[in-house]
């Protein structure tokens, strides 16, 4: 019951915006979503030690990494739709947008996040997968929200690009279900994840394995992984600053929620050899392409994209140690990265809207001249690059320590080389951006209140999570042990 | 009754792949379309064929959401997305004749790579399945060499064909609550394309894909 209403109150808000043309929509869509992630918050406590739950007649099942995945989702909606209010009133006053097509935004974005929550809570690889696949759908449209000829290029190549992964993905899917039933599966509930798990000793290892590859292929297209990554950058560049964060912050790692849970039935049937080798590959192979494009970024929108390419390549490098430690890692780097990503392409739409320009070299002494938004850019920054206190620099050490632990050792060393390149570049970047006197003297209004808070308190919860672990730690260690043997 | 039953699953399967590789030789649009409509009807007979054969309701079901979403909806949009009948392919970034030599070459691939699911299936289907993965790769090679927005979007559908084609021989379907959710997503990704289309149209006029270059590092 708690989970079709934890599903149906992000549409509720959708609702509310064909219902009231104005602004109020968008406080009833941030209070919904409010509600959304108190609900969320009660089933990850109730799933710590308890049966899983379910609801819609067995269609919906939160045991704790769903609930898990469903408060990082709650958490980054209720930051989206809070500055979401702001961006489409300064979109509808600057004429750059008709209320029209605000209200299709706010429809949108409510729909987007239903559709992540569907997918982290369906009992059904197969209902994952129609989830995965209406994200893309949805949020072809919020990319190519502002109709510039950059963002219709951009919501063409990611509409592509993700079809052609997400197809791959249902093959892989279809290799998994066909295992399923010469395993002795009933064909309605072979695609349960549940009984895939209970029947992985006897699925046949090389579909599987062939299964499993296109998956990760897959789905690690939407997740941002190399070799299908080059849609990640021009989307989260031109859709608009919450979409952006809701797609960086937490679209990539509801998508590799997917590899994780295909992860545990091929680990179950084939041992881990196999995973590992795969997720080692793409993830060593995206940390080198983000490395050497950061480099060279002009952009600070497409820095921040290519820095969500490094952190799923650390992700998949922690997925493929594979022992509950490193998978409580990984989990913890998904929370802390959603967060500090979301804040950091908040605040970077609020930049753009006061300098004009999404390029690096347009922007200059930004601590000087706007020093609410740059303080909080630069803070965002130095958590993202993983420095304490916040929780990316907990959890890239549990990471670490895991991979040694699991003899990934050498692929840590590689991971942490190209960490350092980056985080040399975005140094250089950030500190063009962010430094220097200002040029004319000039006093520019500070963002109001209501939109500075939330961004700051984005990264007060990603330090508090780095300092204090222990309102997540009981449910990182169950979520953790529900993907692992 | 069981010959007929696989030569008629053959000949449909058989259709779907032949659909395909005439989408690399046609560059009108018009005459595409007809390809498309095939090749969505053929998909559906295969699922029909299966359906009666294990007289399962539900992959019956499946085979009418298919023809109707396939057959019909899906051509029907993308007539509406071209640009008329002068919208086409001039100048492919791979020929015609070459794109068929390696659209046989690719065929003869998929039935070596897909030999091991073809023995672990078996039976007429599993003998198949091939012919699913060969239009899966034919369908990368149109998304790869065509340049008009309405190919790629064909190119799109090949894939997604030949992925369902593979699901109907080897499992007899998903489950029918998940075909309609793929079916239906696979329709609003059509609908989504299409209306992509006709604003990069408005906005750029009669254009080749790779001259989108507004966004680079």
């Amino acid at each position: 019951m708690v989970l079709d209403m934890i599903l149906a109150l992000p549409l509720l808000g959708g609702a509310g915006f064909v219902a009231w043309r104005n602004q109020a929509a968008g406080w009833i869509a941030v209070a919904v979503n409010g509600v959304a992630l108190a609900l969320g918050v009660w089933v990850a406590i109730r799933a710590v030690g308890n049966a899983p739950l379910s609801g819609a007649e067995g269609l919906l099942r939160a045991d704790a990494l769903s609930a898990f995945m469903v408060v990082v989702i709650g958490t980054i909606a209720l930051l989206a739709s809070w500055i979401g209010v702001r961006t489409m009133a300064v979109e509808v006053a600057g004429g750059r947008c008709t209320p029209r097509r605000a209200t299709t935004y706010g429809v949108l974005v409510q729909a987007f996040v239903a559709a992540m929550l569907l997918a982290v809570l369906a009992a059904n690889v197969g209902v994952l997968w129609v989830a995965v696949e209406a994200t893309t759908i949805i949020t072809v449209f919020l990319v190519g929200h502002r109709r510039t000829r950059g963002a219709l290029e951009a919501s063409w190549k990611y509409l592509v690009i993700c079809s052609v992964g997400i197809a791959l993905a249902f093959f892989g899917t279809v290799l998994v279900y066909l295992c399923a039933l010469h395993a002795g599966g009933h064909s309605a509930s072979a695609l349960d994840w549940t009984s895939l798990m209970a029947r992985a000793r006897h699925l046949d290892p090389s579909v599987l394995r062939l299964g499993f590859a296109l998956i990760v292929l897959g789905y690690g297209t939407k997740v941002g992984l190399v070799p299908l990554h080059s849609w990640l950058p021009d989307a989260h560049s031109q859709a608009p600053a919450p979409v952006s964060a809701l797609m960086s912050g937490v679209l990539l790692t509801v998508a590799f929620y997917a590899i994780l849970r295909f992860k545990a039935v091929t680990d179950a049937a084939l041992g881990p050899g196999f995973s590992r080798t795969l997720l080692v590959v793409v993830a060593l192979a995206s940390l080198a392409v983000a490395a050497s494009l950061l480099l060279t970024q002009r952009d600070y929108k497409r820095m921040l994209a290519y820095h969500s390419i490094e952190h799923m390549g650390l992700i998949a490098l922690g997925a493929a140690a594979g022992i509950p430690l490193a998978i409580a890692g990984v989990l913890l780097h998904i929370f802390g990265h959603g967060l500090a990503k979301s804040v950091l392409f908040l605040t970077s739409g609020e930049i753009m809207a006061a300098e004009g320009t999404s390029r690096i070299d347009g922007v200059h002494a930004l601590l000087a001249r706007r020093p609410t938004l740059g303080g909080v850019f630069g803070i965002g920054l130095v958590a993202l690059l993983g420095l304490p206190p916040f929780s990316l620099f907990s959890s890239e050490l549990l990471m670490a320590r895991a991979e040694f632990q699991a003899g990934l050792g050498w692929a840590a060393v590689v991971a942490l080389v190209a960490m350092v390149v980056i985080f040399v570049a975005v140094v250089g970047h950030a500190r063009h951006m962010l430094l220097g006197a200002p040029s004319t003297p000039e006093t520019l209004a500070p963002p109001p209140a209501w939109v500075a808070t939330p961004l700051v308190m984005g990264l007060i919860a990603c330090g508090l999570i780095g300092i204090f672990a222990w309102p997540l730690s009981g449910l990182l260690e169950a979520a953790a042990h529900v993907v692992t043997p | 009754m069981s010959s007929a039953y696989s030569s008629t699953l053959t000949l449909a399967a058989g259709a779907v792949l032949i659909c395909a590789v005439v989408v690399l030789w046609v560059t009108s649009t018009r005459s595409m379309l007809i390809v498309v409509a095939t090749q969505g009807t053929a998909l559906g007979c295969v699922a029909m064929t299966l359906g009666v054969h294990v007289g399962d309701a539900g992959l019956i079901a499946t085979a009418a959401v298919e023809l109707a979403v396939k057959g019909l909806a899906i051509p029907v949009l993308i007539d509406r997305a071209a640009g008329g009948a002068l919208d086409r392919e001039r100048r492919p970034l791979v020929n015609v004749p070459a794109s068929l030599v390696a659209s046989a070459a690719l065929i003869v691939l998929a039935f070596t790579a897909a030999r091991g699911v073809a023995t672990f299936v078996g039976a007429t289907s599993g003998a198949l399945v091939p012919v699913g993965v060969a239009t899966l790769l034919v369908g990368f090679l149109v998304l790869v060499s065509r340049r008009r927005p309405i190919f790629q979007m064909v190119g799109l559908l090949l894939v997604d064909n030949g992925i369902a084609l593979v699901a109907f021989l080897c499992t007899a379907g998903v489950p029918f609550l998940i075909e309609v959710g793929v079916s239906l997503d696979v329709l609003l990704a059509v609908v989504v394309l299409m209306v992509l289309a006709q604003r990069l149209r408005s906005e750029f006029g009669d254009l080749d894909l790779d001259e989108l270059r507004e966004l680079h590092d």
